[in-house]
């Protein structure tokens, strides 16, 4: 979509993270999805009375290295604070959330727009808060039921900037901070499970006005698409009306996803005033320099980082580079292969071409790679030493693969699939087929290039294969003085 | 020895040289409990099974040799301390059937310790009052005059004590809700370090201002009862690491050469005459114990009880918003709707103070007040701090009174809330500030008891029980016993 002439579009982002912590943020209770309802809160999460609060590190941790990630400031002391309103999937009436001193503060993400034109999105703060439960309205006809599983996990609330100027750059952001918590592993990034929501802030106003324009909250978007869908249609009711000579007003909407509309829910005359104050049961957060330290030294390079180092040190092609820097456990096969095989380009050859597609072929992860870097070295100094020919290697990755092969060198050698590289055994066979075929001989030696390729077909034939054809083209070559 | 008036420590001798056994002392107790509970009401639950399987198994423990300072000993539990298996009501309609599946960490210490828990005690609804009249399991007498008011909120705790109802209690102090009852009923009291005491498993009235502590008939019980009441607990984490000092070890030590802080402040505004000059007595007797008087002033005291009544309400307002109806409590008949059900729960299940603390908290926090009501109490509070601060620098403990009058009648506050709030004038200073206070019996005043007031510097209980048992190793108002009620 266009943003029409002498317009132009403010949209920032609040992005809720489920942070990939076993155990909820102030209790001890576990995180899993999917369990039968109301199994997995505890007393703390129900909001029982006389129970308190306590801070999970872990959750600290995934805070901080998200912080860290985007390059922002972490607070060294951070507090939490009481966000207060009813409903019914929030047990103790107000979330225990951060509003005056969040853990991080400032940063940014770059993201490469279709263009290839890169782009810097500033980030406001971010901060930790406890996720609520879940109502079910369609569990009984008369009734809502409340599951509080989900009550008490960490979410990580990330808020941008308003740097965003349309839905594809607010998508390209989404994606990039998705793609930077699951390379982080601060989140799962499983957006199924609605680990990753956005509610995108969005204003319309003429390119020469200075101010920006009344802001509409489209909240709870939880795909990539409904996040386009939900900012298209944002703009255009936007727009229309202002074209027609309409005024906004500052509201909370809601997406349809199937009428591909927003809709409001609330006016910003009728929002909850949410009383925040410092939550009392909870002591000011201090973090001293050698947490962060740690946190540093276990910190993963980032991919962009990664992904020159492999172009400028490794002499990776950009895509090449880009393609196996981008996730971080295909990033580490690559490297760990390069390392033992000591050949960078013919390791990201076989990781991008016959690994990635074996996975892909039957869904799996780098981490599920049936073949380990150790494995995959051997097979790689196999064609590397010429002790195999590209074709047999291809084989024996295969039945690597497929586990029939345990070691590339064993297997080869069991199977005789050595390239012939002994001139002794293959001289007698190029002077022999000469002979029987001397016209051929003669146009190949009159010039006709072509025939070369015949005449190693015959030694590959009669070599089942094992013959190497590199130096079967250099004995036919002295042979007939070409 | 007078089983009556007995303290824990004598009749932890009593005990072990098996003179008595737990279940005899348990029993008598009861006995006590049927014939004086239905005037005094200071239980709202009595525990008398768990109690009896209590003492029997003290009376093993003593019998091995085993047996800790409160092993076997009879108390009571105010009933905001969440005990596994027993109701644990607040004072209210909102909780009367609740039954928390978890224990208090005090609870879970004292039980440890072999103390034998007779029952939970009527307090004013979830904390909140003076004088025990706001308690939905109805008022409590004063078992010095049934006609008069018990103080409040630990009302419950500290008449059952002052009645022979139990040896000693729990009571939990927010702005005064230890010391005051303490002072009503001719009570030792102590409201610890903010922190001191776990609030684990203690239901909230002000999170950032309760603390739990005992009620005896001694500075010495007092000190006994919180070596097992006090301690770190991860569950809380504005608990204190620091390690607990053996306070019964260090009465006996003279107090010649203590500084002792005299604030006029305390003496000029609502005291009442002839409780002025019982405290004053009171001071030239620890004068006369070697301690030094000297003047000291706290400057922003004035301000605390306005400051109090917006932090106290304002974390309530959030504090009881988890009683909606929904997950457990009171919750009202036939709901049209969501809007209904909270509405008529929280109107039905809370009583009127409780609903006006409330309003008033929910309107502190509101945006637009904040600064002016919550932000400026915040500041004040900070100031208060600072002049004890200041205070401690000069003297070891301030010593002043607790309360303004003694106890009151029943009803004749109840309509004035800024009336009843005064009561707290003398005490709300400490709360907000965090520092440890406590109330010693200093006298008669018209055949009623009043308190003389010890406030310490930050986690000093030790000079604070150590002074209150020097005073009382010379004073016997702490022996005195209140009449049998009918």
């Amino acid at each position: 979509m266009n943003i029409p002439t002498g317009w132009q579009v403010d949209i920032g982002l609040e992005i809720h993270a489920q942070l990939s912590t076993e155990a909820k943020i102030f209790s001890g209770a576990s995180t899993t999805f999917g369990n039968a309802p109301n199994s997995q809160a505890c007393a703390i999460d129900l909001g029982m009375p006389g129970v308190l609060p306590k801070v999970n590190a872990a959750a600290y941790e995934k805070a901080v290295r998200f912080g860290l990630g985007v390059s922002g400031t972490i607070n060294r002391e951070s507090r939490f604070d009481r966000k207060n309103y009813f409903y019914p999937d929030l047990p103790k009436g107000y979330q225990i959330t951060q509003m005056d001193l969040p853990i991080v503060v400032g940063g940014h993400v770059t993201i490469s727009n279709e263009d290839g034109t890169q782009k810097v999105i500033h980030i406001t703060r971010a901060h930790l808060e406890e996720d609520a439960g879940k109502s079910i309205h369609d569990f009984k006809p008369t009734q809502t039921g409340v599951d509080l599983n989900r009550a008490g996990t960490p979410l990580l609330e990330i808020v941008s900037e308003p740097d965003l100027k349309n839905a594809s750059e607010a998508v390209a952001y989404a994606k990039a901070i998705h793609h930077l918590l699951t390379y982080l592993d601060v989140c799962d990034g499983n957006m199924a499970e609605g680990s990753l929501r956005f509610d995108a802030n969005i204003s319309v106003r003429r390119v020469d006005a200075e101010a920006l324009g009344v802001r509409s909250e489209i909240k709870n978007l939880n795909s990539f698409r409904f996040l386009e869908q939900a900012i298209h249609y944002e703009i255009e009711r936007q727009i229309d009306t202002l074209s027609a000579g309409g005024v906004l007003a500052q509201d909370t909407r809601l997406f349809d996803p199937e009428k591909l509309e927003t809709r409001a829910m609330r006016s910003k005359e009728t929002a909850t005033d949410y009383r925040y104050f410092p939550e009392p049961d909870l002591l000011p957060v201090k973090i001293d320099e050698s947490f962060i330290d740690r946190i540093k030294a276990s910190m993963p390079e980032l991919s962009g980082t990664r992904a020159s180092r492999f172009e400028t040190s490794l002499g990776l092609p950009t895509a090449d580079a880009q393609l196996l820097a981008g996730d971080r456990s295909l990033g580490d096969y690559f490297e760990q292969l390069a390392t033992l095989s000591g050949q960078p380009r013919l390791a990201a050859n076989w990781v991008k071409g016959d690994i990635l597609s074996r996975l892909r072929e039957q869904d799996l992860n780098i981490s599920e790679c049936a073949v380990s870097p150790e494995a995959m070295a051997e097979l790689l100094a196999l064609t590397v030493e010429n002790v195999v020919s590209g074709k047999t290697a291809k084989a024996v990755f295969a039945a690597l693969w497929e586990g029939d092969a345990i070691s590339a060198s064993t297997y080869v050698k069991e199977h005789g699939l050595e390239q012939v590289s002994d001139t002794s055994a293959i001289e007698p066979l190029v002077t022999e087929l000469l002979r029987e075929h001397p016209k051929q001989a003669d146009d190949l030696k009159a010039g006709k290039s072509k025939l070369m390729g015949f005449f190693v077909g015959k030694v590959m034939q009669a070599t089942s294969g094992t013959a190497n054809p590199q130096q079967v083209n250099e004995i036919l070559r002295a042979k007939l003085g070409l | 020895m007078n089983l009556r008036s007995a303290t824990i420590a004598e009749l932890r001798a009593h005990l072990d040289q098996r003179k008595l056994s737990a279940v005899e002392l348990t029993d008598y107790y009861f006995e006590r409990i049927d014939r004086h509970e239905p005037t005094i009401n200071a239980y709202v639950t009595q525990l008398r099974e768990t109690a009896r399987s209590a003492a029997v198994k003290a009376d093993k423990i003593i019998a091995a040799g085993q047996a800790t300072a409160l092993t076997g000993i009879p108390i009571a539990e105010k009933d905001l301390f969440c005990i596994e298996g027993t109701k644990t009501t607040s004072g209210s309609k909102m909780l009367a059937d609740f039954e928390a599946p978890y224990t208090a960490t005090v609870s879970e210490k004292l039980a440890n310790a072999g103390a034998v828990t007779l029952g939970k005690t009527n307090m004013d609804e979830f904390a909140m009052g003076s004088s025990n009249e706001s308690s939905y399991f109805g008022p409590v007498k004063n078992p010095w005059d049934t006609s008069r008011v018990p103080g409040g909120s630990s009302g419950g705790s500290a008449a059952a004590v002052a009645a022979g109802l139990c040896v000693a209690s729990t009571g939990t102090d927010t702005g005064g809700s230890i010391r005051q009852p303490a002072a009503l009923c001719g009570l030792t009291g102590l409201k610890p370090t903010y922190g001191r005491v776990s609030r684990w498993g203690m239901i909230a009235f002000a999170s950032s201002l309760d603390q739990a502590g005992p009620m005896t008939r001694s500075a010495k019980d007092a000190a006994i009862m919180l070596e097992h009441m006090a301690g770190f607990d991860p569950r809380d984490s504005t608990c204190l690491t620091e390690a607990v000092p053996r306070y019964s070890q260090h009465l006996d030590q003279p107090i010649k050469g203590l500084r002792i802080g005299v604030c006029e402040a305390f003496f000029e505004t609502a005291l009442d005459a002839t409780v002025a000059t019982q405290i004053r007595e009171a001071l030239s007797i620890l004068e006369s114990l070697g301690a030094t008087l000297i003047d000291v002033s706290l400057p922003h005291m004035t301000a605390s009880l306005g400051a109090y009544y917006v932090i106290a309400p304002a974390e309530c307002s959030a504090n009881l918003a988890r009683f909606d109806g929904i997950r457990y409590g009171y919750r009202c008949e036939d709901p049209q709707n969501l809007q209904d059900l909270y509405t008529r729960s929280r109107a039905e299940g809370f009583g009127q103070e409780v609903k006006k603390r409330i309003l008033v908290g929910t309107f502190a926090l509101s945006a637009g007040y904040y600064d002016a009501f919550y932000g400026r109490a915040q500041k004040v509070r900070r100031l208060i701090k600072q002049d004890f601060v200041e205070a401690f620098s000069q003297v070891d403990v301030i010593a002043g009174p607790t309360t303004p009058t003694p106890a009151f009648g029943l009803g004749e506050k109840a309509k004035n809330s800024v009336d009843m709030y005064l009561q707290d004038v003398f005490t709300i200073a400490a709360s907000l500030a965090g520092v440890p206070a406590m109330s010693i019996p200093a006298g008669l005043v018209s055949g009623l008891p009043i308190g003389l007031q010890l406030i310490g510097n930050y986690l000093d209980e030790a000079t604070l029980l150590n002074v209150a048992h020097q005073f009382q190793q010379t004073t016997d108002w702490h022996t005195l016993t209140a009449p049998e009620a009918p």
